[in-house]
């Protein structure tokens, strides 16, 4: 037999219909509002005319990315609590963004973050430096957007290269965002919020009926304090490999994701002393990672910029936290039900422990529903599982969109319509929209195709960690400090940005490219791992304080409108105060 | 820069420090809810964790407020914010009305 006859003959029809049907939606939901996107307007901020209900669900639709859809199962699966934080902060962190940014934010009324960053201080050099973060975040998210199309379509055909996957994904993505700009991504993004709900809730409400109940698995896994005996599973629970974390340490704080670094050093170190001084270290390590992520995962999550882009397309200030509220409710139902997959694949599926890459626990979530069919159910097995791969395509199609969308708009609208060519016409910028969605299409393809080695959900934080220490610090004090300048705010936020980039590079090099001298210094100094794996605890403060100091020692330069601009910023709308700002800077493109 | 909807004593210093300060007491006070929530959680982990360990209806109590309770918690924080805020602006915008008219 052919490989390829072998590939057609494994594909399960009902999980290729899904997915397919998932695929033609999408295109033909782009396709239709492709022919309602005419203006500029359409294609960067959907005509600002997006309604509350709508606009949740999309901004849902678009932040529930394959992370999300698979990771966090994954995460949950191989790490246990400690991989926790991230669906809580995913979903919690929008509270910040509500609290500090988005009404503000919204009420500047810009098209992109760059244009903000340059309308706050007049500078169109800030604009280069913010567009330089768009691409830098954006690319950083884009490749686990694509690394879980490799794994889906791998799953879904058989001995399908991993790459054929990532590619095929993202050509069909840049086909319906050039179409389409941000009008034409919103409906479809909405329609793949509720897809994705019911995914990921109907399979496991109705795996957990035959196969136990979250709790019960949960049940299972004994604490530390409790004893064998006490552990009366009422649940099937199939022998964990030697691979998978103990009971104790998976199901307890401070486990295998936030000691991996220490425990790493105590197996390679040379003295009973050095043993002993590590481990007096793990527990206080541990959680200074904990507090790390933490913060990396809620501030990042107010400084993604193709989330925080979306909150242009609302009507006003008001809306805008309306909008939020909702994507906190809606995000939040869905961020429950991940972790049960993770809880019960590690009872049924712990054969994952044994594989990395595209066959490890990332797919758990698309793996776990076939296990009906040797439950004397297979068609319902198969059904199930053919939606958890619809959802999958949904969750890595709406996301890697909407960060198409951002990184084009950042090329046209920053970069080709601002800098390069500022007298160009509505049509050229459109013109140009389209060519820079299909470039960082390529791009985004190539990147993708790099990291199949690596885990969707760490790729994901890596993005938040970037974002934390770059964009949250610039918005936070752009829109409550009057006396930010913007060498402060572009000293912070590079510096903070670029040392985060960096030290999350070097943990990727050794990572992913073996680099045995750098492996050798984590092992020495597992301190400094901790500190360059997550580096928000210190890039966050770090950046914000930059800002203070550099803004201090240059506050000549504070913009000579900045009573205006904060009143902009802050003032209700009744107040009318921004229809004076846009007129009065009419002149320089506002 | 001003129009004739928009009352004189918006455009003063004064009014902006006011407004900015009622708008950040309002953000300050629900982010310490949360701010509190999420600093706490680890600490109680790492100094009780024979207590957070106790089991409730199957899960641990850390899981348990983890995993399920803490985004209700969240939500209850955004509702009250949106709610107040919503009620300053418009008490801000109806005194700034309110002035235009004296």
């Amino acid at each position: 037999m052919t490989p390829l006859l072998a590939t057609i003959t494994d594909i399960d029809p009902w999980i290729a219909t899904c997915s397919l049907i998932t695929v033609a939606i999408t295109v033909g939901m782009g396709f239709w509002s492709a022919g309602k996107s005419k203006s500029a307007g359409d294609f960067f901020v959907a005509g600002r005319s997006v309604s509350v209900g709508w606009n949740a669900s999309a901004i849902s639709g678009e932040y529930l990315s394959a992370a999300s859809f698979m990771g966090v199962a994954g995460m949950v699966m191989l790490n246990g609590y400690d991989a926790l934080w991230y669906p809580v902060c995913y979903a919690c962190g929008y509270l910040f963004l509500l609290l500090f940014i988005a009404g503000p934010l919204r009420r500047f009324g810009a098209y992109t973050i760059p244009d903000f960053a340059e309308g706050r201080y007049d500078s169109p050099v800030f604009r280069k430096i913010a567009v330089c973060f768009v691409l830098f975040i954006g690319f950083f998210y884009t490749m686990p957007q694509m690394k879980g199309a490799g794994t889906t379509l791998a799953y879904i055909f058989p001995g399908l290269p991993y790459w054929v996957g990532v590619a095929v994904v993202g050509a069909v993505i840049t086909l319906n965002v050039s179409l389409g700009g941000m009008k034409g991504i919103t409906l479809v993004q909405a329609f793949q919020y509720w897809l994705k709900v019911f995914a990921i809730t109907l399979p496991i409400f109705i795996l957990a009926s035959i196969v136990g109940q979250y709790q019960e698995h949960l049940d299972a896994n004994k604490t530390a304090f409790e004893s064998a005996a006490a552990n009366s599973a009422q649940v099937e629970r199939k022998a964990l490999p030697e691979k998978a974390p103990k009971d104790e340490q998976w199901i307890a704080p401070f486990g295998s994701l936030t000691t991996k670094a220490v425990d790493t050093a105590i197996k390679k170190a040379k003295t009973p002393e050095e043993k002993a001084a590590l481990e007096a270290n793990k527990r206080p390590y541990s959680l200074l990672y904990t507090y790390s992520l933490i913060i990396a995962l809620v501030c990042g999550t107010a400084g993604l910029p193709h989330i925080l882009v979306r909150f242009y397309t609302n009507p006003d200030g008001v809306a805008a936290k309306r909008t939020t509220m909702w994507v906190m409710i809606l995000i939040g139902v869905f961020y429950v039900f991940p972790p049960v997959y993770g809880v019960i694949g590690r009872s049924l599926t712990p054969e994952l422990y044994n594989a990395v890459g595209a066959k490890g626990t990332d797919k758990v979530v698309l793996e776990l529903p076939t296990l009906l069919a040797g439950k004397n159910h297979p068609l319902l097995g198969s059904i199930l599982s053919g939606i958890t791969c619809a959802g999958a395509f949904a969750a890595f199609m709406s996301t890697f969109s909407g960060l198409l969308v951002s990184m084009s708009s950042a090329l046209a609208h920053d970069i080709y319509g601002r800098m390069l060519k500022p007298n160009s016409s509505p049509e050229q910028r459109l013109k140009a929209f389209k060519w820079a969605a299909v470039i960082i299409g390529v791009v985004s393809v190539g990147l993708g195709t790099q990291v199949e080695k690596l885990n969707i959900n760490y790729l994901v934080g890596q993005a938040f960690a970037i974002a934390a220490a770059s964009y949250f610090p610039l918005l936070f004090m752009s829109v409550w400090w009057r006396g930010m300048t913007m060498r402060g705010a572009a000293t912070g936020m590079l510096v903070g940005g670029l040392l985060a980039l960096s030290s999350i590079f070097l943990t990727t090099l050794s990572d992913v490219y073996a680099v045995q001298t750098l492996a050798d210094f984590w092992v020495e100094h597992p301190l400094a791992r901790i500190l360059c794996e997550q580096p928000a605890i210190w890039a966050v403060p770090l950046s914000i304080t930059l800002m203070i100091v550099v803004s201090k020692a240059t506050a000549r330069t504070i913009p000579s409108d900045v009573r205006m601009k904060m009143l902009v910023l802050h003032a209700p709308e009744a107040l009318g105060l921004k229809q004076e700002y846009i007129k009065e800077h009419e002149g320089v493109g506002h | 820069m001003k129009t004739s909807s928009t009352p004189d004593h918006v455009h003063t210093d004064g009014f902006l420090a006011h407004l900015m300060r009622d708008q950040l007491k309002l953000s300050i006070a629900c982010a310490l809810f949360f701010v509190t929530a999420l600093v706490a959680l680890p600490l109680l982990n790492y100094f009780q964790p024979e207590y957070m360990a106790q089991r409730v209806a199957g899960f641990t109590l850390s899981w348990l407020i983890l995993g399920v309770l803490f985004f209700p918690f969240v939500w209850i924080i955004s509702y009250i914010f949106i709610k107040r805020s919503i009620a300053l602006e418009e008490a801000e915008a109806a005194a700034a009305k309110d002035s235009l008219k004296k």
